[in-house]
């Protein structure tokens, strides 16, 4: 097994796509020749030229629109959306163009598009207008798929995958994983969408996280083995489609469930999964399911602040003692 | 340059085809045989007409929410476009869009848009692809003049200017937006200095002029064949209906518009054609009645055509082909 950084997984998976298929490119801002924001597109222009590797313009409405267009006439566009606070100013080409193009003809024109997007959470003072946690906002939004990969082996396979997927795919990093480095399987491997990765077993509590908050569920987990409770970590990986079926089945041996993410927690894909277990699974529920999320604040930019504002895996701890009491 | 007999012809049909069409849906909505909302382009088929003559099959529109002259000038099926305007399973998008969000791949049309703006993107998108594909196609983009103040309009000729792609934007400027006025919400009118601002070409011309039309979008059209770039038209033209059919008119006077009726397109044309001996009146009765009759079977068609399925709401959500 080689070992790379989550950063360098998204640049493999890239650079893997791009080379069997010359319909795919990539474009956003300083993606070119800096390699991108966060380096995850390094090497990509110098590989494959500034036909197929494009900088922007500061345009995310027409960098998203465009793609719309190009993704509709032959390309596989992949664009980068600097954060994922940044996705509302061009909401009007995800939610209104992309999203609804294949429905709305009948079927006529697929829109084959990825847009990468960073997300910075907390830990990092970004303040209020670089964070939003904005998974929810495309959850509500028929026709899109959503992609939130917690590691490297992961980042790759469900980006390979959504480069293949005819439909449009909104593909959620996390810069505080960018430089985390995990396993990754020999040759080439992709990751089906809808498959959740139940990352350990256990027969306690079962325990849903996504993105950043898998690694603060395992600190979690580690320290609840100590006190001999033994929760079952499961990763979704994607929330459209999303893995019902191995959750509600470890919903139904466990009984209990909590679920962790970092957004704000009105509102939240955690408060849609948590309906969803309740409609399909409350026989089997002992306790009532429990969110762990952010605070319902635009996050603050004062370190003190900003960590009272962000769940961290101590909230999870504590969240599966109470279910358990 | 002048045109062949049959292409003049030609235009002075869609035109007439256009304008059958329009006027006959504006009574099918108002006898409530049409549900939704309806956006007429009468007055305006000069503009969609000479632009899309312009064109070759292959080459890309996007169009806007007051799209069924572009369509029918790019060669849509007059038949499907009804019935989907009637919310049938025939039409063009399965009754899934209805007028504002009809869509022919199969003749270049990327879809009409039910945002205003929103096709500028789109087009300058499927430019990237034109070139990086080294497609022999252009793009023309249809938009009103309201959409020239959305910031799509600055964003999206900017890139396709600064990447040199195959497209051309087409400003249809019917002087309102919905109510609103241009003079009320612009300074300048002066396409010539906003496409500067591009350092793109940027020229206005007589919108109720088919032939002008036709002529300025050929120059482009073929310039960024080239590989020339793309360039900016304004097309100045009014339209006859309100916004919408309904629209109580409160914000222009009956004067203005019987101003603008004395330019109609049409019999504009036909005047040109009957002094050039293209066309008889004769003929012009053959022709009317012929189109006339092709949207009466359009409406037949429509009206005899099934309802989809409820259950259909649920399909195509999500494109299943790998």
């Amino acid at each position: 097994m080689r070992e790379i950084t989550y950063a360098q997984a998204i640049t493999e998976a890239l650079y893997e796509e791009m080379t069997r298929d010359e319909d795919v490119i990539v474009y956003g801002e300083d993606v070119g020749i800096y390699g991108g924001p966060f380096k995850a597109t390094r090497g990509l222009q110098e590989r494959f030229g500034n036909q197929r590797v494009m900088d922007t313009p500061i345009s995310e409405t027409t960098i998203v629109g465009s793609a719309v267009g190009a993704a509709m006439t032959g390309s596989r566009p992949v664009v980068e959306i600097m954060h994922d606070a940044f996705l509302g100013i061009c909401m009007d080409e995800i939610a209104n163009q992309a999203a609804k193009m294949h429905y709305m003809t009948g079927g006529q024109i697929k829109v084959p598009l990825v847009i990468r997007t960073p997300r910075l959470g907390g830990e990092q003072q970004a303040a209020a207008q670089h964070t939003a946690r904005p998974e929810a906002w495309f959850l509500h939004v028929p026709g899109l798929k959503i992609a939130i990969p917690s590691t490297p082996s992961d980042a790759k396979g469900l980006l390979k995958t959504a480069v293949r997927d005819n439909n449009p795919v909104v593909f959620f990093e996390h810069v505080l994983l960018y430089n985390k480095k995990g396993e990754i399987p020999q040759g080439e491997y992709t990751i089906s969408f809808g498959k959740a990765n139940i990352i350990r077993e256990g027969n306690d509590v079962t325990l849903l996280a996504t993105s950043l908050m898998v690694h603060k569920a395992l600190i979690a987990v580690q320290q609840l083995e100590k006190e001999n409770i033994s929760v079952e970590l499961i990763d979704p990986r994607t929330l459209v489609p999303f893995d019902k079926a191995t959750l509600i089945n470890s919903v139904k041996k466990t009984g209990k469930l909590v679920i962790a993410t970092e957004e704000c927690k009105t509102g939240s894909v955690a408060a849609e999964i948590c309906a969803f277990v309740v409609e399909e699974a409350f026989d089997y529920l002992d306790a009532p399911p429990k969110r762990v999320c952010g605070l319902d604040v635009p996050l603050p930019f004062s370190p003190p602040l900003e960590s009272f504002s962000v769940p961290n895996e101590e909230d999870i701890v504590q969240a599966i003692q109470q279910v358990l009491r | 340059m002048e045109l062949a007999k049959e292409k003049m012809l030609e235009l002075y049909r869609t035109m007439f085809k256009i304008r059958e069409f329009e006027e006959t849906v504006a009574v099918l909505f108002r006898q409530g045989k049409i549900p939704g909302w309806l956006h007429c382009c009468t007055g305006q088929e000069a503009v969609a007409t000479g632009a899309c003559a312009a064109l070759r099959k292959g080459d890309y529109i996007t169009s806007t929410h007051r799209g069924h002259g572009h369509l029918i000038a790019k060669g849509a099926d007059v038949k499907k476009m009804m019935a989907e305007l009637f919310g049938k399973k025939t039409g063009y998008n399965k009754g899934k869009g209805g007028s504002m969000h009809i869509a022919d791949f199969s003749i270049g049309i990327l879809g009409a848009n039910g945002v205003v703006g929103a096709g500028i993107p789109i087009a300058t998108g499927a430019g990237i692809s034109i070139k990086r594909k080294k497609e022999d196609r252009v793009v023309l983009c249809f938009f009103g003049e309201g959409a020239g103040n959305r910031g799509t309009f600055h964003e999206g000729i900017n890139l396709a200017s600064t990447w040199n792609l195959a497209v051309v934007y087409l400003m249809e400027n019917n002087l309102y937006a919905v109510s609103t006025h241009q003079s009320r919400v612009q300074k300048t009118t002066d396409i010539a200095a906003r496409a500067g601002a591009y350092d793109i070409p940027g020229i206005s011309v007589d919108g109720n002029d088919v032939l002008a039309v036709y002529n300025t979008v050929k120059r482009f059209a073929e310039r960024a064949r080239r590989g020339e770039g793309p360039a900016l038209i304004e097309c100045r033209t009014y339209r006859w209906h309100g916004h919408y059919e309904g629209d109580p008119l409160n914000y222009r006077s009956t004067e203005e518009l019987e101003e603008w009726k004395k330019k109609d397109p049409i019999s504009r044309f036909k005047k040109v054609l009957l002094m050039k001996n293209i066309l008889s009146e004769e003929r012009d009765r053959q022709i009317k009645d012929e189109l006339k009759n092709k949207i009466a079977m359009a409406i037949k068609f429509a009206e005899e055509s099934p309802y989809p399925e409820k259950e259909g709401a649920l399909q195509d959500v999500f494109c299943e082909l790998v």
